[in-house]
């Protein structure tokens, strides 16, 4: 479980972030969404460190994150998957080396112990076989799974997916949802994924936290998130106006 | 850690190897054959072509411009391979994953460049003398025996010492100016296009300043 306290966080005299506080559960999918520009990258930044909070705390399992030093922190680290929107897969490395890397480095497991953990996870994420290939030659969809086996393959507790489907096709973006979904239960993690893709609240969203202006706006799943008449949310939700108008239809044939 | 460092004398300094002996051997042969051409007094002897040409590769030609040429060829390449992991997001997954960054990514190629570019600057030296020779040579100018006894006339082994020091300080120079160039870059591939120029720019200024200040301290 991850808990965010009272988060503040401001770039020069710019505040992003105001006064969040949420609960992210272990074994479930937890959403952030909004729409571009409200702070739900900033937000999942803050949480592992790679920006620092003006105020606040954020625990993971009662350790708070935040007060630790490098090396405290370094732990806890190794203890996260992380999947970035670009997948940021190393260049120089093949497909078994980028899987491998974090065990390469932070275990004492040998070349032959590491291949097979680099297999299972490529098993897993349904790349057998693409070992050596570099990432230039996969696709964007491929990248991304070879990124989800890069964050898995240390056994995290905790799960960050920066917007995994952008750039995706709607297909394999289903694919990569439900693989998340997956392995969350499987491994029961405590998943965090930012998105502003409404397939994937509708596909995995068990627990989702709206940002909006850079405040936790509305937390709830994904049925309720489809009732509220909360007005930035409908307007998020149903953003064009066919689906306003699909909406208008199934409210006049409820009345 | 270092099997990243010998991966990094395979980029940083190997591959160095042929750009960096092409140079001294053209540079070299016109060392020789412009000090040939100043020499039209009677007063000096044809050794002092060899002398000079020594002279000009150990204390300046070798550890100074080759370094400025490394700055070019070596500081561009870290500036931009860092920088690409920075706006990629490579660096802030290293991060993630607990890996201090900096010393992964920065520490192995300034051990790398500390301990090839004394190699580099030794074959420079070696090369732009024969590259005076063959000058001399082709253009029939001054013998073999006279040349080599010029190379060899008032040699001082510190002036090789006083190379390596050199060409060790240029070496963390440019590493450490560009990966900081690299590494603190921020925005797309223009920006990293301008982090590679400025960190060439800025690696050339800071070697000629310290050339300065290490001729000052080492020679007098």
């Amino acid at each position: 479980m991850i808990e965010v306290q009272n988060i503040d966080k401001s770039f020069a005299d710019l505040q992003i972030l105001h006064d969040i506080s949420t609960v992210f559960e272990k074994g479930k999918v937890n959403l952030i969404i909004g729409q571009s520009g409200q702070g739900k990258s900033v937000l999942a930044k803050c949480m592992v460190g790679l920006h620092e909070v003006d105020t606040g705390h954020v625990i993971y399992d009662g350790k708070d994150f935040t007060s630790m030093n490098r090396n405290e922190r370094s732990l806890i680290r190794q203890q996260i998957g992380m999947l970035f929107q670009g997948s940021a897969l190393f260049d120089s490395m093949n497909v078994e080396e980028n899987v491998g890397f974090p065990l390469t480095m932070f275990t004492n497991k040998s070349s032959a112990e590491i291949k097979k953990r680099v297999d299972f996870c490529l098993e897993r994420v349904n790349l057998t076989g693409k070992n050596k290939l570099l990432p230039s030659e996969c696709s964007g969809g491929m990248q991304k799974r070879i990124g989800i086996a890069r964050a898995i393959s240390m056994n995290p507790k905790y799960l960050f997916c920066d917007e995994p489907n952008s750039g995706l096709d709607p297909k394999t973006a289903i694919l990569i949802d439900g693989l998340i979904q997956d392995i969350t239960k499987e491994y029961n993690m405590t998943t965090v994924v930012i998105t502003h893709d409404m397939n994937s609240v509708i596909e995995i969203g068990e627990n989702v936290i709206f940002i909006y202006e850079g405040k936790k706006w509305w937390q709830g799943d994904k049925k309720s998130i489809i009732t509220t008449e909360n007005p930035e949310i409908t307007d998020f939700v149903y953003a064009s106006e066919f689906m306003k108008e699909i909406r208008q239809n199934i409210r006049n044939t409820r009345t | 850690m270092w099997r990243r460092v010998i991966s990094e004398l395979e980029i940083i300094g190997v591959s160095s190897l042929f750009i960096v002996g092409l140079m001294s051997l053209f540079m070299g042969g016109v060392i020789a054959l412009n000090t040939a051409y100043q020499l039209t007094t009677p007063l000096l002897p044809d050794y002092t072509v060899g002398y000079i040409t020594q002279q000009s590769t150990f204390l300046e030609f070798s550890p100074t411009v080759m370094s400025l040429i490394l700055a070019g060829k070596v500081g561009s390449n870290i500036a931009s391979e860092i920088g690409t992991m920075r706006v990629t997001e490579q660096i802030d997954a290293l991060e993630i994953m607990g890996v201090n960054s900096l010393n992964y990514l920065v520490l192995p190629k300034i051990i790398a460049a500390m301990l090839f570019f004394p190699i580099l600057i030794i074959c420079s030296m070696a090369l732009s003398l024969i590259g005076g020779w063959l000058a001399l040579q082709v253009s029939g100018l001054i013998n073999t025996e006279v040349y080599v006894m010029g190379i060899r006339s008032f040699f001082d082994p510190f002036h090789i010492t006083y190379a390596l020091i050199k060409a060790v300080c240029f070496a963390f120079l440019i590493v450490s100016v560009s990966s900081y160039y690299g590494y603190y870059v921020r925005g797309g591939s223009l920006d990293v296009g301008k982090a590679s120029t400025q960190a060439i720019v800025t690696s050339s200024v800071v070697i000629l300043m310290s050339n300065f200040i290490l001729t000052k301290l080492l020679l007098f």
